[in-house]
């Protein structure tokens, strides 16, 4: 009997496994992105019905782990790929994406649109950006340090918990953070810190929930991450040190396929991520700030204060070029 | 000649060779399919790097330490369990004991956190008291923690049906000659554990040889850096998949080498046939030394394993549980993931019993040990290549037969059946080999084979560990993250990613609440597949 219901049990399974193709009778948009911009807490449950309802099409999200994955698997699917609009690589990976040859400019005319940041660039549009900085518990950490240099340079300083540049993008961002600040002698700068960092995790979600259990009273995250708290927890128990220097910025980027089959429909989805709509959807979602200025004011739990004065980053070429010999010099230095 | 004789000359070889040869396939094939979707790369440059020597150094280092520390506390735990049939509570903690092994690595890794963390229980009780923990959890001794709270109770399971194969009348002889407890441990019991070892340290082993989210967490930095983080980066970070189809490679030879050892090293007895019985006739029960060690081995091991799960279970419940449970999305993707692990467990267990059959067949008819050793080798050694490049390279196949969309399940099905192939094989063979020592002639005699050999003779000798290993196979791939987040699942994403999702979000008291549910569902799976079979 048990070895029938085994079988029964079997056959239901195999049949679950079989996707049955949909066939499409409106055009289909296909936007490549990341696992968390699609899933339920994300901005693309919201964006997709917001676009459906005007472009008369059907707009299909895929989602990919993360941002590096995105990248991995346009090069993977090459000309093969399906996808119209690659949504998601972030200001370190743009150079590279485009090296592909599989983007296409956007031909969009943005010169009426407010930029929050300063950008140019022929085939990507940025939706977002946000700074990485350390967010500390206020409860546990009463005096932050207020600058990457005194964070660095205080023995006795509070113990961090940071990503590996190999494996996530703030931990790479920091690398570069590093590197901006202290220029050659960043090595030193890493050397100084090391006693203090707690670990290095695989990823943001591994760090962050390691810093909620409170192993360290401060972690590598996001500007943004305190609004967050501010916004769903109603909580102002975790905060971010501003340093003096400024932060480093992460752009979060767009851009259409070459051989999409939809270009029109893609344009009208590139221009349509800089609506105020969509704009408006993507500080309590995405958690990044929107990239254009909106008639719309941030809400409450984003506060000024809690805005760079100073914004830093490198050139997505050199960051491209240099990359893999900075993680080198990291890796020797952090496995001393 | 009586056709009777011919049947496992007929039934011997083929049914492993031929899951050998798709074993091989899949390997060989995915491992090309990812080796030439890539530019030219330099292997010297990979392999003979300073760093990447360290890394390999490290990995074997930090896997022979926790594989003997996890095996060798498993042994005593596992005696005492044996050595008590009865006592209440010892089935929910059998089950129980499945657990960890189970648990996505994230949520293993918050619960050691929790108690033996910086700010973990353990802490929080020795402060008043002016003391602080001796030991530092980030770093090696974190490692080797976190891999012990996986594979102790794993091997305690594993080894655990060794005592089913000592038979009353060894027991009988043993009480007759008078034999203390640690001679009926030496000469009784140890011939029994070690038909048993080999197979549960491969499998250890290998687990921690490609452990890669636990060693990142815990390790403290890059200096604990295993072959298989080097591998997800050339994957994953870097886009440079020739190198990961060498770093792959790199990973393959050098397991098969240490399994190798390792083997060579152990000294496999084979158990003296004869009639099973109930281990309560063993002599040695009634000692109040011998109870009182074995309950102090069980209530250890009990507490080392149950904190960390108790934790989670705690920061579950203070999570949002009534608007978790009550999402329709949590239901569907446990649906999602349940489908998953019945078609991964049924393709591992036909695999598995092929390759136990004709390992069967190479050491009965065949007296060829080695050979069947090396059959068992074979279904272990998947479990040392990096899911990650299996997934890819189906991903790139299905991408040029036009495929990928529509059977993006059944890929994860895949190699989640590859994944949990060795426990099930580990956990069959013995038992499939012993039924053949015994019985073999009278099979033969009988005319038995086919389906009513099996139903007959042979289930009933591996049912207790095949019911484990199917359900810990079922258990594992319905916790599976790893290979589901290779694959696009949007819109039809598995329990494990909802999770995960959960956590990108910033919703880590929802991610506990849907830990918790995940661990249940794992627990009630594993008690539903374990109890059903075994009984």
């Amino acid at each position: 009997m048990t070895c029938f219901r085994l079988l029964a049990a079997l056959g239901a399974g195999l049949l679950t496994m079989i996707g049955l193709p949909t066939s499409a009778a409106t055009p289909t948009l296909t936007v490549y992105t990341y696992a968390s911009f699609v899933s339920d807490w994300g901005p693309g449950p919201l964006i997709e019905p917001a676009f459906e309802a005007h472009c008369g099409c059907d707009l299909k999200f895929v989602g990919v782990e993360d941002g590096a994955a995105l990248l991995g698997r346009l090069k993977l699917e090459g000309s093969r790929s399906s996808a119209d609009v690659i949504l998601g690589l972030d200001t370190s990976l743009v150079t590279e994406a485009q090296q592909t040859g599989l983007l296409e400019p956007h031909d969009l005319n943005l010169g009426a649109i407010d930029f929050a940041l300063s950008w140019s660039d022929p085939v990507f549009i940025p939706y977002d950006f946000g700074y990485f900085g350390f967010v500390y518990d206020s409860e546990k950490l009463a005096n932050p340090p207020t600058s990457l240099r005194a964070l660095v340079n205080q023995p006795q300083g509070p113990r961090i918990i940071i990503q590996d540049p190999r494996t996530s993008t703030p931990g790479l961002g920091l690398l570069l953070w590093v590197r901006k600040i202290f220029g050659d002698n960043d090595m030193s700068a890493w050397a100084a810190l090391s006693p203090r960092i707690v670990t290095v995790t695989k990823g943001w979600s591994e760090a962050y929930g390691l810093f909620l259990e409170g192993e360290a009273p401060m972690v590598l995250s996001y500007t943004t991450s305190p609004a967050y708290h501010r916004h769903v927890e109603q909580t102002d128990q975790y905060r971010v040190a501003m340093f003096e220097e400024g932060h480093y910025q992460q752009v979060e980027v767009a851009a259409r396929l070459a051989h999409s089959a939809q270009p029109e429909l893609a344009k009208d989805f590139l221009r349509f991520l800089l609506s105020d709509e969509v704009q408006a959807i993507l500080p309590t979602s995405n958690w990044m700030l929107p990239a254009v200025h909106t008639e719309q004011a941030l809400p409450e739990a984003f506060r000024d204060d809690e805005l760079p004065r100073t914004s830093l980053s490198f050139e997505p070429s050199e960051v491209s070029t240099e990359r893999r010999h900075w993680i080198k010099r990291w890796l020797t230095t952090l496995a001393r | 000649m009586n056709p009777a004789f011919n049947t496992p000359r007929r039934f011997g070889l083929w049914p492993g060779l031929i899951v050998a040869l798709l074993l091989a396939v899949l390997i060989v094939g995915t491992l090309t399919a990812v080796g030439s979707a890539s530019r030219p790369f330099s292997v010297a440059v990979t392999l003979f790097d300073p760093y990447f020597l360290q890394v390999v150094q490290f990995t074997v280092w930090q896997a022979t330490l926790s594989t003997l520390i996890s095996v060798i506390l498993a042994i005593p735990v596992a005696r005492a369990y044996a050595r008590r049939p009865a006592f209440i509570g010892r089935g929910i903690l059998i089950t129980l004991m499945g657990l960890p092994v189970v648990m996505p690595v994230i949520v293993a890794v918050f619960g050691i956190v929790a108690v033996y963390g910086r700010s973990g229980l353990l802490n929080t009780v020795l402060k008043p008291a002016g003391l602080t923990l001796p030991l530092e959890i980030y770093g090696l001794t974190g490692i080797l923690l976190a891999h012990t709270f996986f594979n102790l109770p794993l091997a305690v399971r594993l080894i655990l049906p060794a005592w089913d194969q000592v038979t009353a009348e060894n027991w009988r002889t043993a009480s007759t000659l008078g034999m203390s407890s640690g001679q009926l441990f030496r000469f009784v019991e140890w011939p029994a554990i070690s038909a048993f070892l080999p197979g549960v340290v491969v499998i250890v082993f290998l687990l921690c040889f490609t452990s890669f989210a636990v060693v990142l967490t815990l390790g403290g930095g890059p200096s604990a850096t295993t072959i298989e983080v080097a591998i997800y980066q050339a994957l994953r970070f870097e886009f440079d998949p020739g190198q990961a189809a060498i770093l792959a490679l790199t990973q393959l030879v050098l397991c098969v080498c240490s399994a190798l050892l390792l083997i060579r090293w152990l000294r496999v007895l084979t158990p003296t046939p004869g009639r099973r019985n109930d281990p309560a006739i063993r002599p040695d029960t009634a000692a109040r030394s011998g109870k009182l060690l074995d309950f102090s081995a069980i209530l250890v091991c009990s507490v080392f394993v149950f904190a960390p799960i108790a934790a989670l279970v705690l920061s579950g419940l203070r999570g949002p549980l009534v608007s978790v449970i009550l999402d329709i999305g949590l239901w569907q993707a446990a649906a999602r993931s349940l489908g998953i692990a019945v078609t991964a467990t049924s393709l591992a267990g036909v695999m598995a019993f092929g390759l136990a059959t004709t390992a069967r067949f190479l050491t009965l008819e065949r007296r060829k040990h080695q050979a069947k050793e090396l059959m068992l080798l074979i279904g272990s050694m998947t479990l040392a290549f990096p899911p990650m490049v299996i997934g890819t390279g189906l991903f790139l196949i299905a991408l040029r037969i036009d495929l990928v969309g529509s059977i993006t399940l059944l890929m994860i099905a895949t190699v989640n059946a590859v994944m949990v192939l060795p426990y099930l094989l580990r956990s069959i063979s013995p038992g499939l080999i012993s039924s053949g020592q015994q019985y073999q002639k009278l099979c033969a005699q009988l005319g038995l084979r086919g389906w009513q050999r099996f139903r007959r003779v042979d289930w009933p000798m591996i049912r207790r560990p095949a019911a484990f290993a199917l359900a810990l196979g079922g258990a594992l791939s319905f916790g599976d993250m790893g290979v589901a987040a290779l694959f696009d699942t949007t819109g039809h994403i598995t329990l494990p990613v909802m999770l995960y999702h959960r956590m990108s979000a910033y919703r880590f008291d929802e991610a506990a609440v849907t830990a918790l549910v995940l661990a249940l569902m794992c627990v009630a799976l594993f008690w539903l597949v374990d109890r059903g079979l075994s009984r």
